[in-house]
């Protein structure tokens, strides 16, 4: 394994990286509470305020979970699908997963108030989003999975998927348009993302998507590293792109559906964090690359939650604005000086 | 004649290959009978459109044939599983989308996957066959290079050592000379001969080459519309097989100095 030890140290630091953020991410907020219990309570010692206890165990710490597996998630996802379609742009929105969850959100949250009547109370509690978004996702996926069982061409499922987000982002201007303002900020307000309405039980449910999820990308981690030379390259080495191409597109559709669902549309993570490790460790093994991602995606989301949250401040910050605020900078900022687009 | 015989590394019996979709066959070629040997360097020639490509993705099991058989080490192509079938073929291909950001040492270690475990962990063995690979193409100095920096005779050679660590008898090459220049050309195909001698393997590639392929090879496969004839580039040379390859008129075949020439 000498080929692979000397990526051992930056995963190692970015590990360490991810708990210190962690422990960092749940410090801070809009309420003063000193570290000694903050660790109190992680640890279900004595706290000076039950409150505290209070807002460490309910709160912040589900917040901090929820934006490691968020980051990680799409960040995964991301890795996917530029290794899948050999492009660097892929990202988990170029499958249409997220705006197939838009639709979903926007025709609850807007088609309710249309069509008004019977439908305006029920449909407008939290699971309900839920429900709508992850089968928003799950159409879009299935319409994908059936493209890419009939197409040859990977390419060609790039474009549906593309063509699925025109399609769904022109209903949504559509609904919009005919929605009253309370209902349009509703819409609005989901599509800002959001990482800190999650309940325990909540966190469970996305935490056991996460795990199926990366289970079923580490079980194509050798067969990424083929894609790299092309899918007539892989067959040559006995890959069945057909079951490789499947399992890839479910294990992203897992993540990035079940993610949508619960924080909304995140945009950003799972296009740059791949390119932002690639820039640091420059290796393309998949090895390496997928524990790299997930850390590298864990610790961004964990930065942007911090610089959301404003510390000292009541405000929270939309989350999907800082995602960009703080990566795209980083990004130009790394090409520019590398002068070099690796992929 | 029974020697050869034990060492038949790939053979074709009636093989037609061409297109079938469900509304008709689309047969480019017909009756094709070839064996090549261990050790044996094999050019097919043939001009543009003739069918080479379809021949060779017949030959390595990616497309099926119409008709008849092609048999690996005397199993039916069939009946292999794609695993094995990556024990015993490998692969060059050009213009294929490749990773660029791959270093040297990367995609040359992409050959030992078929030999890896499920998580793609490089061996003891897995390392040797990788540096053997570099030493038999001479590209050691090249091992941390990334594959953008490299020119396009450089990149032909990676790519020829990724086949070589995956150790397979037959090695199959898909116009392994075009954007080369002359000298890289020549460097290319002579060191295709090399590797024959030096690892026994049998090296299969299409070209344009004609010229350099009549000096090199072993045997060719001369690839007409109507015809497929096979041998060695004397057997060739003295049944006249060369002067009908190209339209007349352009091009003859000079047989005093066994080359193709401009008609003046």
């Amino acid at each position: 394994m000498l080929h692979s030890q000397k990526y051992v140290l930056p995963l190692v630091l970015l590990f360490l990286g991810v708990l210190f953020l962690g422990f960092l991410n749940i410090s801070l907020g809009s309420v003063n509470i000193p570290f000694k219990d903050v660790f109190a309570s992680i640890f279900n010692l004595e706290v000076s305020k039950e409150t505290w206890r209070y807002i460490i165990v309910e709160y912040r710490l589900p917040k901090a979970i929820t934006a490691i597996i968020t980051g990680s998630g799409l960040a995964i996802s991301g890795l996917l699908m530029q290794t899948l379609f050999r492009n660097p742009l892929a990202g988990p929105y170029v499958l249409g997963l997220s705006s197939g969850a838009s639709l979903g959100v926007a025709i609850v949250i807007m088609g309710a108030s249309i069509f008004g009547g019977v439908f305006a109370g029920v449909l407008l509690s939290k699971w309900s989003l839920v429900i709508a978004s992850s089968l928003g996702s799950l159409l879009v996926l299935m319409a994908v999975i059936l493209a890419s069982i009939k197409l040859r061409d990977t390419m060609a499922i790039l474009i549906i998927g593309l063509m699925f987000a025109s399609l769904t982002a022109a209903v949504v201007s559509v609904l919009s348009y005919f929605s009253p303002a309370a209902q349009l900020q509703q819409y609005i307000f989901w599509s800002f993302g959001s990482l800190g309405d999650l309940s325990w039980n909540e966190v469970g449910i996305l935490t056991i998507f996460w795990l199926v999820g990366l289970a079923l990308a580490m079980s194509c981690i050798k067969n990424l590293d083929t894609l790299l030379l092309g899918e007539q390259y892989a067959k040559s080495l006995g890959v069945s792109i057909k079951r490789n191409r499947f399992v890839i597109i479910i294990a992203t559709s897992l993540l990035a559906g079940s993610i949508t669902a619960f924080a909304g549309p995140i945009a950003f993570v799972g296009l740059a964090v791949p390119h932002l490790i690639r820039q640091v460790i420059p290796v393309n093994n998949h090895q390496i690359l997928v524990p790299a991602v997930i850390l590298g995606g864990a610790a961004l989301m964990l930065i942007c939650d911090i610089a959301a949250q404003l510390p000292g401040q009541e405000y929270t910050l939309p989350i999907n604005a800082i995602t960009s605020l703080i990566g795209a900078p980083v990004v130009i900022w790394l090409l520019v000086r590398k002068r070099k687009f690796l992929f | 004649m029974e020697k050869s015989q034990q060492h038949s590394i790939l053979k074709t019996t009636n093989l037609d290959i061409g297109y079938s979709t469900k509304a008709k066959k689309t047969i480019i070629a017909k009756a094709i009978d070839i064996e090549v040997n261990q050790g044996e360097l094999v050019a097919v020639i043939g001009v543009n459109g003739v069918g080479k490509s379809t021949f060779l993705r017949t030959l390595s099991g990616v497309q099926d044939a119409l008709q008849g058989e092609v048999l690996v080490k005397h199993q039916k192509i069939k009946q292999i599983d794609s695993l094995e079938l990556a024990s015993l073929i490998s692969l060059v291909l050009t213009e294929q989308p490749i990773s660029k950001n791959l270093s040297v040492f990367e995609l040359v270690a992409l050959g030992r996957q078929p030999y890896t475990n499920w998580i793609g962990r490089l061996g003891k063995n897995d390392l040797r066959q990788i540096k053997k690979a570099l030493q038999h193409v001479g590209i050691e100095d090249l091992q941390n290079k990334k594959c953008y920096e490299l020119s396009d005779g450089q990149l032909q050679k990676v790519l020829i050592a990724r086949a070589i660590a995956q150790n397979t008898p037959l090695v199959i090459l898909d116009e392994p000379t075009t954007h080369l220049d002359l000298y890289h050309k020549a460097y290319v195909l002579k060191l295709l001969k090399k590797l024959t001698r030096k690892t026994n393997k049998a090296i299969v590639f299409a070209s344009h080459e004609i010229n350099l392929a009549i000096q090199l090879c072993d045997k060719i496969i001369l690839m007409q519309p109507n015809k497929v004839s096979t041998g060695s580039p004397r057997e060739l040379l003295e049944s006249g097989a060369f002067s009908s390859v190209f339209p007349e008129g352009l091009i003859v075949f000079d047989k005093a100095s066994a080359s193709f020439k401009i008609k003046p």
